[in-house]
């Protein structure tokens, strides 16, 4: 990349290894940054979603179109007091919320944004994705036991019970697509659903039982509507974060939103094609995966506004007893497709 | 030398996290430093280019069995000195217990066996090595039967767990969620149909 090369070129005089850390950090500030300040707007946009489902305006006070909004409920969480109640383990108290961000920033490093825009090509990347969505749980989890409240700990083990249970269909959908890829890696995943039709091309359409049971198991996973349980507000208060207050609770806030554009921009890359335009002739872009995320982030935000909270057991059902069935029996028919070359997604 | 200073950093880190998994008298506290643990040694792994195995671990141990152990040990009420009460009793055993298992560890992989002679010094890849792939490859071909029974004997022990815990006949009420969901309206409503009835 030019940039880069320019970058390098100004500076010479540090040593090789400087230089090669200070490009990491600059190209982690240049994903982190986008990221947090989709996840600012994504409370705007989904707070005017919600209002204008519900025939509402939403928030319209804070400049013009209430588009500042984001940044004085920035401002008044940073302004608050971080409370840490008396009973609690402090130390676990005040990581928790570390540990659920964490993992929700560092699964960007593998995500190709364009065919040369990645951070981190790395072989294994959807590995690398399955494992660090599964650590998100820990952020739970650690803040329901070390709040010492019993609201907080229902929530977490809740939570604990949700995510470990649709991580199963989600890493079955996930070899899905691996075996339609024949790779691990994200942006040769994308490349194998270049084809000459455009998005019929994409892994949408042979996957397409996959694909619903990915994104579904991604909303359970990020604990949003209808599988907010953990939160559950009319069950157990707030749930896990309900003794969190000032920033401390805004992190949580962050991981959760950050989590949704990861997941989001996942199904966009691993079912729509990332970067691919979807009719052919047309150029390929950054601006297809983020039209691609958007469109599944306003998903979350039509589910949230449409649908009432599962109940506990019926979750449970749904995640056992409906998707991994059905997950087992679409991998068994990819794989016949791929060794059979079934045309047009897999031809020889 | 970089290389060198990550590994001892990592291998720092899993003696002590795993030396505080038996020391520390809180479990929820032992189970996260087992968690650390996990991680560290996936850590060493990646320095050894099984990137593979190294996020394997990560994903299965860390990322569901600990979550599950940490479930079942934040909902055990622990009673910290009743577990104490016999430590000093059982001392000289446990103390032969772990003198001996030393011992046979340090005879199986110690320098004796493992040594630069006996096997050749680990070959760098290149960077487009891909582990993953390798791994496959030796499961499915030369590999393939041990990987296969490992798989029924799994199989196998998750059924017999699951069987366990249908020995007994079910006493708790518990709703039937299949039924409660097939349920359609016919089955609730009754529309009847009632003649108007003219005004006097």
């Amino acid at each position: 990349m030019n940039i880069v090369a320019l970058i390098e070129a100004q500076l010479t005089w540090l040593p090789a290894p400087a230089v090669v850390t200070l490009i990491i950090v600059l190209k982690i500030l240049c994903i982190v940054v986008p990221v947090m300040g989709s996840v600012a707007y994504l409370t705007l946009a989904e707070r005017k979603v919600i209002g204008f489902i519900q025939v509402r305006i939403g928030p319209n006070r804070v400049g013009p179109l209430g588009l500042l909004q984001p940044i004085a409920d920035a401002l008044k969480l940073l302004c608050k007091e971080v409370i840490v109640p008396s009973g609690s383990n402090r130390f676990l108290f005040l990581v928790a919320p570390v540990l659920a961000l964490g993992p929700a920033l560092a699964a960007w490093a593998v995500i190709p944004f364009d065919a040369e825009l990645i951070l981190a090509d790395i072989s294994a990347g959807l590995l690398y994705i399955l494992a660090l969505t599964s650590l998100g749980v820990y952020g739970i989890i650690v803040a329901g036991w070390a709040s010492n409240s019993k609201y907080a700990f229902l929530g977490a083990m809740r939570s604990a019970a949700q995510i470990v249970s649709y991580e199963i269909p989600m890493g079955f959908a996930l070899v899905g697509v691996l075996v339609a890829a024949g790779s691990l890696n994200l942006g040769q995943i994308v490349e194998a659903q270049r084809g000459g039709l455009g998005l019929f091309s994409w892994f949408w359409l042979p996957l397409f039982p996959l694909f619903v049971i990915y994104f579904i198991s991604g909303v359970a996973e990020t604990n949003r509507a209808p599988f907010d349980v953990s939160e559950g507000e009319s069950e157990i208060v707030a749930g896990f974060h309900v003794e969190y207050a000032g920033m401390a609770f805004a992190l949580f806030f962050l991981a959760e939103y950050a989590n949704m554009i990861l997941i989001s921009g996942l199904t966009a890359v691993l079912f729509l094609g990332g970067w691919l335009s979807p009719i052919p002739g047309i150029p390929d872009g950054i601006h297809w995966f983020i039209a691609k995320t958007a469109f599944f982030l306003f998903l979350f935000l039509w589910f949230r506004a449409t649908f009432p909270r599962y109940r506990y057991d019926q979750i449970m059902r749904l995640g056992w007893k409906i998707f991994l069935p059905i997950t087992i029996v679409w991998i068994i028919v990819v794989s016949a497709m791929v060794v059979w070359n079934v045309p047009p997604w897999f031809a020889a | 030398m970089f290389e060198q200073a990550i590994f001892y950093i990592f291998a720092a880190m899993l003696i002590f996290s795993a030396a505080m998994v038996i020391t520390v008298r809180n479990p929820v506290h032992a189970a996260l430093f087992l968690v650390l643990s996990f991680f560290t040694s996936a850590g060493l792994w990646l320095l050894l280019e099984a990137e593979f195995l190294a996020i394997a671990l990560v994903l299965v141990y860390v990322g569901a069995v600990m979550v599950l152990f940490l479930f079942v040990v934040m909902m055990l009420d622990i009673n910290i000195a009743e577990l104490r009460e016999g430590f000093a009793r059982y001392f000289p055993i446990a103390a032969l217990v772990a003198i001996v298992m030393m011992y046979s560890l340090g005879t199986i992989v110690g320098p004796e066996n493992f040594g630069l002679d006996q096997v050749a010094a680990a070959q760098g890849h290149a960077a487009d090595y891909n582990n993953t792939h390798e791994l496959g490859m030796a499961l499915f071909t030369r590999y393939i039967w041990p990987f296969e029974i490992a798989a029924v004997i799994l199989l196998v022990a998750i059924i017999a767990a699951i069987a366990l815990t249908l020995r007994a006949t079910r006493q708790t009420k518990a709703p039937n969620v299949d039924h409660q969901i097939a349920v359609r309206r016919e089955d609730r409503v009754r529309l009847i149909k009632v003649d108007s009835e003219p005004l006097d």
